[in-house]
């Protein structure tokens, strides 16, 4: 069995850092470790992988793989999957990677643990942990389909670099023009100065507490001071403070950050479900009665709009005396 | 033009969830359509509202109760159900074949449903049932339009939005910021109940995933509170950030 694969997760060559962090985890199943990566002109990412202990690196370039594209990518990983028979292959847990795993595993006819948050592969059998109901169970699935799949989601292995010899390998490309049905009229890219909140170190975010959009610009200082993504609660989206692709909890982003910073979020059971990955989880909330304070592992009873400009103030003092 | 809209019953969003001999308990919890589904009903009766839609056909795949979820997509607008009737334990796969079967007897244009169920979140099954189906998909939409046997789909992507056209009949899922889904008003919940409603057995197929274990996460130790001044209580705040945290300031 040619051990686990990567699927890299990258647009116009950026590669996306779960990349790494899949590498890292499949290193520790002790079989071989190979980074797939298919688009146009990707030849001159794979010395990237071999930092990070990729054995192999399969590298796949054409017009067609020019836009990701569900069809074509479907078609030359399943015709690659036939050649070198791989025992587990792994997606992040993106909007792309879902969906290609998705497609790609039904072809297959295979199962799919989707979002992981823990996995141990072992020749012909994966068991995944994944989050339920948004982080409020765990459910440990066992995939034992061939090849063993699954999407993994951003943030939960630790990065390991080692050195691999990731020696690059060229399939024949197998998608054709006749694989897309797919055609992309548009892609607009969001321009933020902020990370995305999937991938983010520090998230901090607002919510009813904030009372208005002057409340949630005080949480963007005290977000772009501290580096980090900016989210926001139901109430602040559906108030039209913050656009939806911000909403944290389990109908919008659920984030795993070292810091977690809620600014006048009271910690409704969906919103809390969305944060609880997060390692450190800091809350400023004026009702001392408000569930978040029994989640968090700080919290401060008092007024957002109040308080968080001040917290910015003395963290720009540390700022300060470290320059 | 027959849109067909894959709806799933899930728990309440605001649902505690408890474990009664090793299962998640369902006792107490308030049922609801999977909120990214609610939108795909609303989407469809939008479509017909528009004249673009001719009927508007709901399926779920589930036990008996999920006829709950039939009849609250009927009261919003739709025109008749379709109930699979599926062990609520089957995986993506074995909901995806069930599903697809019963869309097959229907053969109709467009095929909508959420992106993700709020509660498994495996965001799986529309992909799976586009792919048994032989038909193109498009997720994570937050806009539709139709015309000339086409779909032009606005949806969320990584790092952005994305427009992309497919051709119909197509897999279309939703993400819950295209619409805000109406409440059935009362007229709508009378109507529903004479709405007819085809009961079906799903096909059978074998799981692919299995559950091994189920958990809850571990519950955490209280931490601290303070109520104090705002400056106090913010220098405070600040310290333990800089000292426990070892927050980096940019």
């Amino acid at each position: 069995m040619a051990g686990t694969w990567v699927f890299v997760e990258q647009r116009d060559g950026n590669i996306r850092k779960v990349t790494y962090e899949m590498l890292s985890k499949a290193k520790s199943f002790g079989d071989e470790v190979s980074a797939v990566v298919i688009g146009k002109n990707v030849e001159g990412l794979a010395p990237e992988f071999a930092k990070y202990g990729a054995d192999k690196v399969y590298v796949v370039e054409g017009d067609v793989f020019a836009n990701y594209n569900t069809g074509a990518y479907v078609a030359q990983l399943a015709a690659m999957i036939k050649e070198y028979s791989p025992n587990a292959v792994l997606f992040a847990h993106t909007f792309n990677g879902r969906d290609l795993g998705s497609r790609l595993a039904q072809k297959l006819e295979v199962g799919l643990a989707t979002d992981a948050i823990d996995a141990e592969i072992s020749a012909g059998k994966g068991v995944f942990t994944r989050a339920i109901y948004a982080g409020k169970a765990l459910s440990k699935v066992e995939v034992a389909t061939s090849p063993v799949m699954a999407t993994i989601r951003a943030g939960v292995f630790e990065l390991a670099e080692a050195a691999g010899a990731g020696a690059v390998v060229k399939p024949a490309v197998a998608a054709t023009d006749a694989d897309v049905y797919q055609t992309v009229k548009d892609f607009i890219v969001t321009v933020s100065s902020r990370p995305e909140l999937t991938e983010a170190e520090v998230v901090v975010s607002g919510g009813r507490g904030c009372k208005g959009p002057e409340g949630i610009k005080v949480v963007e200082q005290l977000a772009d001071l501290l580096g980090a993504a900016l989210g926001g609660s139901r109430a602040s989206i559906d108030s039209g403070w913050l656009g939806h692709e911000l909403q944290v909890g389990q109908t919008g982003k659920v984030v795993n950050p070292n810091l977690y910073v809620a600014c006048g979020i009271s910690g409704a059971i969906q919103h809390l479900a969305g944060v609880n990955a997060s390692k450190v989880k800091v809350v400023i909330n004026n009702d001392p009665e408000a569930p978040f304070f029994k989640a968090a592992d700080y919290g401060v009873v008092g007024d957002a709009f109040e308080v968080v400009p001040k917290l910015t103030e003395k963290l720009k003092e540390f700022k300060a005396q470290n320059a | 033009m027959k849109v067909l809209v894959c709806v799933k019953q899930t728990f309440d969003t605001e649902a505690k969830i408890e474990l009664k001999d090793g299962k998640i308990s369902d006792a107490g919890i308030n049922l609801i359509i999977n909120p990214y589904d609610e939108v795909a009903v609303e989407g469809a009766i939008q479509l017909k509202e528009k004249n673009i839609a001719t009927e508007v056909v709901i399926v779920s795949a589930g036990a008996d109760k999920a006829m709950d979820a039939i009849r609250t997509a009927l009261a919003m607008g739709a025109d008749r159900g379709i109930l699979v009737k599926q062990d609520s334990a089957a995986d993506e796969f074995q909901r995806a074949v069930a599903l697809a079967e019963a869309i097959k007897a229907e053969n109709p244009d467009l095929i909508l449903a959420g992106h993700v169920a709020a509660h498994d979140g495996s965001s799986q099954v529309p992909t799976r049932i586009a792919e048994i189906l032989g038909l193109p998909h498009v997720n994570v939409i937050t806009n539709i339009e139709i015309a000339g046997g086409k779909a032009t789909c606005t949806s969320e992507a990584d790092g952005g939005t994305q427009v992309t056209e497919v051709t119909i009949p197509a897999v279309i899922s939703s993400q819950v910021s295209w619409n805000e889904p109406r409440y059935p008003s009362m007229k709508g919940i009378m109507q529903a109940k004479k709405k007819p409603v085809a009961t079906v057995d799903a096909a059978a197929a074998d799981a692919k995933v299995k559950i091994i274990e189920l958990a809850l996460p571990p519950s955490k130790t209280a931490g601290i509170k303070i109520e104090e001044d705002p400056d106090v209580a913010a220098a405070k705040l600040g310290d333990w950030m800089k000292n426990t945290v070892k927050v980096e300031v940019k």
